[in-house]
């Protein structure tokens, strides 16, 4: 039997209905890889006895005929999804413990549809970061090394464990979250696919609360037609989330394929940044050829904004998150530091439960939201966020179906590389992806080629509010001219 | 907290952005945190207050935008608020409450006493 | 502002060593919303259980949870702003208001700040010289907060959070009230509209209203004062006294040279005093912004009309009402209508009566019954029907005032038709001169020393009227005994 694991997740679910190998064949397979890739630190919770459970009840219901579309199929969980009574701490010291007694919307509509949890994947804590570096349980290694180099980097972040997973073959996709390109960034830095949906698109009841009017759940996954998969099953209109849409769920899978012709794809100038690489120019520009070549219509646009996204992002992110991290007081779950008094229990209690990113955060929204300063600071950032959605809203009104653009301004680079360097420069990973965020806009990270050093890279498209279809067929038709990349297994 | 006059100045060149420029001091990040109910050592609080610094810096060319009559973006999505009907389908089950709780006795949780 | 529009009353100030005080009021009331279920979750809104047990993975703050807003709390903030004659905003937005504190489980309240539901509206006393009118700036809505209690273990405290999430109104009156009495008239009166809307049941004891008092001083026509702010005050007298105590020590403070600090206060109904909160050295900073979890709250103007066409009758037109359709005094009136359930008795019995004889025996019989036994109109054991009958026989002359009286105790306690306990107890009115006629003339020829007296001094007739009535067991009719005293006296 070849290795299981080099399945995509479409080809897998044929096989599990043909019967070719069970659910728990599955499954074993993965635990034996994680078992193998724990030095990738992907997983910060592997969690078998639950997955053979799930293959189980799998393996009966796929013998019953009564399968559900990802029936058997082994997933990886982001640590920002509570999952019912399994660790769920956002990879935060603050958490400590922390076992819901509930499931978010998004896992428990993958269970429902017959998946099979293998555990819980590693990020950047409380999804601040684009190295995944920041995670209490260490940074996560990209399966991606230079060629000729030993060099451990980075698989982006903040869903850096999600991306490691999915291009290290540690599951056959995987939950993320995209406050400002965690899903996309990471997705580019590994050769995955990986898809932000429209705000409003899946629920995020049950998900750790980053920044709520950014935050989207979505999946990693290793190629187009999976992650359109994944998406059909996560995304659903949620009464316990009034921000969650209200709007049938396409199928998407049966947009990869479709034909590109006659769609207009523009071209932002403004993402063409002073002193970015060559590579990601060629890169893009590859892009545009292949859209271009498979009937596509390229235009010129102007999203004149786009430099603000990100100094408005980090006003606006910030703020919310200095608010939804409030709740982590030690008073009703997780860390609890004692003080002399109760404010003294709170400071302890922050101070060592939150890592320096994420109270680089706090300070900041906290400071921007503060007396005298909120209407230079976040109103201003508000109203220029109105601006940035109307460029694309100007844009799609023109005629415009999607827009291309890099994923991100360079590709992975080595852990700790930019531990010594100004917050802001990490920031600007982002530059990119986060402009889709602000304008709560669906975009897809696909992976196009490689560096000169091997390294995978990617491009993002970017949607009309909803329409993740048309997204899923460009990217399908990006991947069929660049093809799929996976690292070596050297580990 | 008001704004400090003697650390913001408003960009004398142009009135057509009524944005103003600050950077904090260490004082004035020992106060957030404060608010933010973060303690900090003084090594901290002199580190965060030059990466702050670094992030206000960055965020002041928002003050380039003109922003007059443009209306503080409320929701990206244009959807209206779905609202519950008034029937009780939650609660009942203080263990789960308190299940995670640090301290907790009797179903109450347990703080360092608080004076008022 | 209107604060012109109040001219200073000096019988409403305060004396102090260097002369009249004017005492300004403003005040801001928390009415718990009168639901099933919490403003954002699905717990119970209930008062009164075990810890934690009306609670939601909301209520609590769970990692991940969201607010999904209950329709019923808004709609109830509607009737109230209709009902304080305010204007309703039709988008209004709930914002963040952010600190620490145990029994504030997310880090920050839900409320509104800059938008509220409710805009201006008034509140109407009836204050011994006339109406006072008091304006509302603002109604709100936003989330209660948990409980903490201090005295269950020497270093710890509990913390509940079954409140945490209750829907509350709070209505911000401007600083137009002058005195402890307006604002004892202004809790009531609110109380009364509340009530009559069902909005909010008004039970201070159990919290479910709350009033924050905002109290400064000023020498009549000079500028406001600094103010005080008295947090959580649960009762309508101690919020009296509390504006009595409180004016005093500014006045105190000010006349010995001294400033007044602008600071939160407590009253402590034992001691009779306000005191300074000690939190005090933190500055507050709440970083309101809007909430991120709740799109802004937009309302179908039709669906406001729908629930203000579904407004009961209100206790000032009811009141104007019951004046003219009964002919009752306005101060019986207001007596009448301070609660929707006594008003509506009234009118189930005054139908087709005498207004006025209804409203007084209502008043000075039930209700003084009522009040001894510490009871409501809900729980009166005298029924419309009953008292009906009990005024009607007055009315015919079946029975006297007193005799009614007595009637009426019996009903109360042993509960029965009155006409039937007429007949059965022989309470009947005696009418019939000849009876009456003898017992005068038994009175007056037992007693022929003090007849001499009474043809000399006229207005001691009344004794002999008094004894005749005692004869007669009360049953005689006392304008025929009257008569026949006068008559057989030969007086006149
Ligand atoms: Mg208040
Ligand atoms: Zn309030």
């Amino acid at each position: 039997m070849t290795d299981l694991t080099s399945l995509t997740l479409a080809e897998a679910r044929d096989a599990l209905k043909a019967k070719t190998f069970t659910a728990v064949e599955l499954t074993d397979a993965y635990l034996a890889a994680m078992e193998a890739a724990r030095g990738l630190n992907a997983y910060v919770v592997e969690t078998p006895e639950i997955a053979r459970d799930m293959a189980k009840a799998s393996d009966a219901r796929l013998a019953a005929g009564q399968a559900g579309p990802l029936e058997g199929l082994p997933l990886g969980i982001k640590d920002l999804y509570a999952t019912k009574g399994v660790h769920t701490q956002a990879c935060s010291h603050i958490l400590d413990r922390f076992k819901p007694v509930y499931e978010s919307t998004v896992s428990a509509n993958l269970w429902a549809d017959g998946a099979v949890m293998l555990g819980k994947l590693n990020m950047d804590e409380f999804a601040m970061g684009s190295s995944n570096e920041t995670s209490h349980y260490g940074p996560v290694v990209n399966p991606w090394r230079r060629k000729g180099s030993d060099v451990k980097l980075v698989p982006g972040g903040s869903s850096g464990g999600s991306a490691a997973a999915v291009a290290g073959r540690l599951c056959l996709g995987a939950t993320a979250t995209d406050t400002g390109g965690s899903i996309r960034q990471p997705a580019a830095f590994t050769g995955t696919v990986g898809i932000k949906p429209t705000y409003g698109r899946c629920s995020r009841w049950g998900l750790v609360a980053f920044a709520s009017s950014l935050d989207q759940a979505g999946p990693i996954a290793r190629d187009v037609r999976d992650a359109a998969i994944l998406l059909k099953s996560m995304a659903s209109v949620d009464p316990r989330d009034t921000t969650s849409v209200d709007l049938p769920v396409p199928d998407y899978e049966a947009a990869v394929g479709k034909s590109v012709k006659g769609l207009r794809i523009g071209i932002p100038k403004e993402y063409r940044l002073d002193g970015m690489p060559a590579e990601i120019d060629a890169l893009w520009r590859r892009g545009i050829d292949i859209l271009r070549e498979a009937g596509a219509e390229i235009v010129d646009i102007s999203l004149p904004h786009t430099k603000y996204a990100l100094p408005a992002y980090y006003i606006v992110a910030p703020a919310e998150a200095s608010s939804n991290l409030a709740r982590y007081d030690g008073v009703r779950y997780g860390l609890r530091v004692p003080g002399s008094d109760i404010i003294d229990m709170y400071e302890n209690t922050r101070a060592a439960g939150f890592g320096a990113e994420v109270k680089r955060r706090i300070l900041i929204g906290t400071y921007v939201l503060s007396a005298g300063y909120y209407d230079a600071y976040y109103l201003r950032a508000q109203k220029v966020r109105t601006l940035i959605k109307r460029d694309f809203e100007l844009a799609y009104a023109a005629g415009v179906d999607a827009i291309l653009t890099p994923a991100t301004p360079s590709a992975a680079f080595g852990i700790g590389e930019k531990a010594d360097a100004d917050p802001v420069e990490m920031y600007l990973n982002d530059v990119f992806t986060v402009t889709v965020n602000m304008a709560g806009l669906p975009g897809i990270a696909v992976p196009a080629g490689l560096s000169a050093e091997g390294l995978p890279l990617g491009l993002q498209l970017i949607g009309r509010p909803f329409d993740e279809e048309t997204l899923f067929t460009l990217g399908a038709a990006i991947e069929k001219a660049a093809g799929t990349f996976s690292p070596a297994k050297w580990w | 907290m008001a704004p400090r006059r003697d650390r913001c100045y408003t960009r004398e060149h142009s009135s057509l952005f009524e944005g103003i420029y600050m950077s904090v001091d260490t004082a004035t990040v020992r106060r957030v945190a404060r608010l933010a109910r973060i303690k900090v050592t003084d090594d901290e609080a002199e580190r965060m207050t030059n990466e702050l610094n670094s992030i206000l810096g960055f965020v002041e060319q928002l003050n380039e935008v003109d922003v007059a009559g443009v209306e503080p973006m409320t929701s990206v999505v244009s959807v209206k608020m779905r609202r519950r009907q008034d029937v009780v389908t939650d609660g009942e089950d203080a263990a789960a409450v308190v299940a995670n709780a640090p301290v907790s006795e009797d179903n109450f949780f347990l703080v360092p006493k608080v004076v008022e | 502002m209107n604060m012109a529009v109040r001219t200073p009353d000096p019988k409403k100030m305060i004396k102090g060593a260097t002369g009249d005080w004017e005492v300004i009021i403003g005040l801001e009331v928390h009415a718990q919303v009168t639901s099933n279920a919490k403003l954002f979750s699905g717990a119970s809104a209930t008062f009164g259980a075990e810890p934690n047990m009306h609670v939601s993975l909301v209520d609590a703050a769970m990692p991940g949870m969201l607010p999904v807003i209950n329709e019923e709390c808004v709609a109830q903030a509607i009737r109230t702003g209709l009902g304080l004659k305010a204007a309703i905003n039709l988008y209004s937005v709930f914002d963040r208001k952010n600190y620490f504190y145990p029994d504030l489980p997310q880090g920050y309240q839900i409320s509104q700040y800059k938008q509220p539901i409710v805009g201006e509206g008034k509140v109407l006393l009836d204050m011994p010289e006339g109406i006072v009118e008091i304006g509302i700036e603002r109604l709100h809505l936003e989330q209660d907060a948990g409980k903490s209690i201090h005295d269950q273990h020497p270093t710890m405290s509990f913390v509940d959070l079954n409140r945490s999430g209750v829907a509350l109104m709070e209505i911000v009156s401007r600083p137009d009230l002058r005195s402890s009495e307006e604002v004892k008239a202004y809790l009531a009166k609110l109380r009364t509209i509340l009530r009559y809307l069902g909005t909010c049941d008004g039970n201070m004891e159990e919290g479910s209203m709350r009033a924050d008092i905002n109290v400064s001083v000023r020498k009549p026509g000079e500028p406001l004062g600094t103010r005080c702010e008295i947090k959580n005050v649960n009762s309508m007298r101690f919020a009296a006294q509390a504006v009595e105590y409180e004016a005093r020590r500014q006045i105190g403070i000010i006349e010995d040279g001294g400033e007044i600090e602008q600071e939160t206060r407590l009253y402590d109904p034992g001691k009779g005093e306000t005191r300074s909160m000690r939190s005090k050295e933190e500055a507050h900073d709440y970083r309101y912004f809007p909430d991120p979890d709740l799109l802004p709250l937009e309302l179908d103007p039709s669906w406001v009309d729908s629930l203000k066409a579904g407004l009961p009758e209100l206790p000032d037109e009811k009141k104007a009402r019951f004046i003219g359709d009964y002919g009752v005094t306005p101060y019986d009136a207001m007596v009448l209508t301070l609660e929707r359930a006594s008003a509506d008795y009234y009118e189930q019995v005054a139908k087709g009566r005498d207004g006025k004889a209804v409203a007084n025996f209502m008043i000075n019989e039930l209700f003084g019954r009522l009040n001894k036994d510490g009871k409501g109109i809900e729980a009166s054991p005298v029924s419309p029907d009953q008292l009906g009958a009990i005024v009607d026989l007055i009315g015919d002359g079946t029975i006297s005032g007193k005799i009614a009286k007595d009637l009426f105790e019996i009903v109360y306690t042993e509960g029965g038709d009155p006409k039937a306990l007429v007949e059965a107890r022989g309470l009947r009115q005696v009418t019939d001169t000849g009876a009456i006629e003898k017992a005068v003339d038994e009175v007056i020829a037992a007693n022929p020393d003090k007849a001499e007296q009474a043809r000399a001094k006229p207005t001691l007739s009344g004794w002999f009227v008094g004894q005749v009535m005692k004869a007669t067991g009360g049953k005689a009719n006392p304008q025929a005994v009257n008569d026949l005293v006068k008559q057989k006296l030969g007086i006149e």
